[in-house]
């Protein structure tokens, strides 16, 4: 009876991984992993790297290791002539817009969604959420021709509204989420103390969404700084470029400076990078939010 | 109370933004690209005449235009998504979500390149596949295969280009960095999958004496089916709508490894018309709806069974 519970004990343990024998099987799967995670890094690693070193490092005499020389003039060359600072500003003003136009849009329909009471709000939110599966590809065209006649193309709005757009339905569902959590009791007593709608909506429930604003903005900022289609089509001119159009412009002139290349590839990375570093795991319930529920 | 929480002017204010966005931006503009679709437009201000199914009879019928090669390349794409990517990330998925050392490090990285921008990633392997300094060349000279890499460039054209638009091998090599790059999110929605199976589901299966393989095929299989169903909507979806890396790695140009999304922004720019252009915007959204239903289809009936 006893070697029989230690047995069942030791399965247990087993299985819930507290501590696992070294076996031929996991030490192989361990080298999987660690192939996939070499193999998933790698260009980053190599992209980093080049954008330190001279092209005689590069066109041979050290491909992989680390730049013997850490020519940091490269991101200069990048940032000055390739007008990359340039175009990392645009890319910063348009995320920033379209970040705060999706707060307080999405904020506002999720507080008539949840917070207000009247026929056809469940409705309403569904409608929203057919967002999540419109592609982009719908609309290029239309948006063009309109943009077009009303003169807007090459401006900064002509990208802004649009991502916007886009950004709103993920934006109303992590929202819907934060909202719902906030006690009702909150909204009864700011009216019992004389707060109208539009009150409980600045004073009460707005200072309690925080957490969504950071969940939000960043959601909303990986939509817009890598996007390309929408950049590529509505912008023509190299004043409002954004990073991915610029760089797609840079490259095709200069082929052979692969330094500055890597340097300006490396700069429209850096921030996405950080961000993840520091909220890994937030961006990833994002991502898993919006794939189950679209 | 109640007066003030249903007053309708409120409620409309506070939806009006939201609505301005949503209709003008993404549901009017479906209904303009029906509606172009039928119609010879040249030029963002061009006149318009009504022309019926004729862009549409073009889109079947037409071999100058290209859409059949286009959208068997990217059911091409679709297929090897479905068929290696899906099952290298549920690999993944299945060891990481059982718990290893470093699980979180390991998904992190995993799941780091879908983070970065596609033209970075399209540069990236464009430097990638460089005829003479790119590391995969080099790689292959260095592994003694710079003979075969010099036999090819009769054929490929100037030093054995990867991505020219006469070697047949660069269709592949334009999937290459698009399988690369999603691997890890559908990897991320697989492992959430994983960790919402019962814990002590998976243990009673272990007294039970069930092996690992067994318990990853009738257990966590079965249960993250619903999931599995997602990420193959979108491996199928997204390949259909594929369009960065295509557009980075082979420029603007006609080319062999055309998608439906490349040709549409072509009739754009450089043919200027623009009821072609949405007509195949249309035949999009409708093929990616038929495959996401018929896909919803499937897994269905086996679910019955």
């Amino acid at each position: 009876m006893t070697t029989l519970l230690m047995n069942r004990n030791a399965k247990i343990k087993a299985s819930t991984g507290e501590k696992r024998p070294v076996t031929v099987g996991s030490v192989l799967t361990y080298i999987g992993l660690l192939f996939w995670a070499f193999v998933s890094i790698f260009p980053v690693y190599w992209m980093l790297t080049f954008s330190l070193k001279n092209n005689a490092e590069i066109y041979g005499e050290n491909v992989i290791g680390l730049p013997r020389y850490w020519l940091f003039s490269n991101y200069e060359n990048a940032m000055r002539v390739g007008n990359i600072s340039r175009y990392f500003v645009n890319s910063t003003l348009v995320a920033g817009s379209t970040i705060i136009i999706v707060l307080i849009a999405a904020f506002m329909a999720t507080y008539a969604m949840t917070r207000l009471v009247w026929k056809g709000r469940k409705m309403m939110n569904k409608f929203f959420m057919l967002g999540l599966t419109i592609p982009i590809h719908a609309s290029v065209v239309p948006i063009y021709i309109i943009l077009a006649r009303l003169q807007w193309l090459d401006t900064y709005g002509a990208i802004i509204i649009p991502y916007s757009a886009f950004s709103l339905s993920m934006g109303i569902l992590i929202c819907n989420g934060f909202m719902s959590d906030i006690p009702y009791d909150l909204d009864e007593a700011a009216f019992l103390d004389g707060c109208g709608v539009w009150g409980i909506f600045f004073r009460v429930i707005t200072p309690l969404m925080m957490p969504a604003v950071a969940t939000v903005g960043i959601y909303t900022f990986l939509q817009c700084w890598n996007e390309l289609m929408f950049a590529n089509v509505f912008i023509k001119s190299p004043e409002i470029r954004t990073l991915p159009v610029g760089i797609q412009a840079l490259c095709g002139q200069y082929t052979t400076e692969w330094g500055p290349i890597g340097a300006a590839l490396s700069i429209a990375t850096i921030p996405t990078l950080l961000v993840y570093v520091f909220l890994s795991k937030r961006i990833q319930d994002s991502f898993i939010a919006g794939a189950v529920k679209g | 109370m109640k007066k003030t929480f249903s007053y309708k002017m409120n409620i409309f204010l506070f939806l009006l933004p939201a609505l301005l966005l949503f209709i003008g931006v993404l549901i009017a503009p479906i209904f303009l690209s029906a509606y172009y679709g039928f119609m010879n437009k040249k030029g963002a201000g061009g006149a318009e005449t009504w022309i019926g199914f004729a862009n549409y009879t073009e889109i079947f019928t037409s071999t100058s235009l290209g859409f059949g090669k286009a959208l068997g390349n990217s059911l091409l794409l679709a297929l090897f998504s479905v068929g290696i990517q899906l099952p290298l990330a549920l690999v993944l998925a299945l060891k990481l979500g059982k718990g290893v050392r470093g699980e979180r490090g390991f998904l992190s990285v995993y799941f780091m390149p879908v983070l970065i921008s596609t033209v970075v990633i399209g540069q990236l392997w464009l430097k990638i596949y460089n005829p003479d300094y790119g590391i995969l060349n080099q790689f292959l000279r260095s592994i003694g295969l710079g003979d075969w890499l010099n036999q090819k460039i009769g054929v490929w054209g100037t030093r054995a280009a990867w991505l020219s638009k006469t070697n047949p091998l660069a269709l592949a090599a334009c999937f290459v960095p698009i399988l690369w790059q999603y691997v890890g999110y559908h990897m991320l929605l697989m492992y959430a999958g994983v960790k919402s199976v019962p814990k002590d589901l998976l243990e009673a299966a272990q007294l039970d004496g069930c092996t690992e393989g067994q318990v990853n095929r009738f257990i966590i299989i079965p249960y993250i089916k619903p999931i599995l169903k997602v990420s193959v909507i979108f491996a199928v979806t997204g390949s259909l709508k594929s369009f960065d890396l295509i557009y980075v790695l082979m420029g603007q140009d006609k080319n062999p490894c055309d998608v439906p999304s490349t040709l549409m922004i072509r009739m754009l720019f450089s043919a200027k018309r623009y009821g072609m252009g949405s007509a195949i915007a249309v035949m999009l959204i409708l093929l990616c709806f038929a495959f996401a239903l018929l896909i919803n289809i499937v897994f269905k009936d086996k679910e019955v069974r």
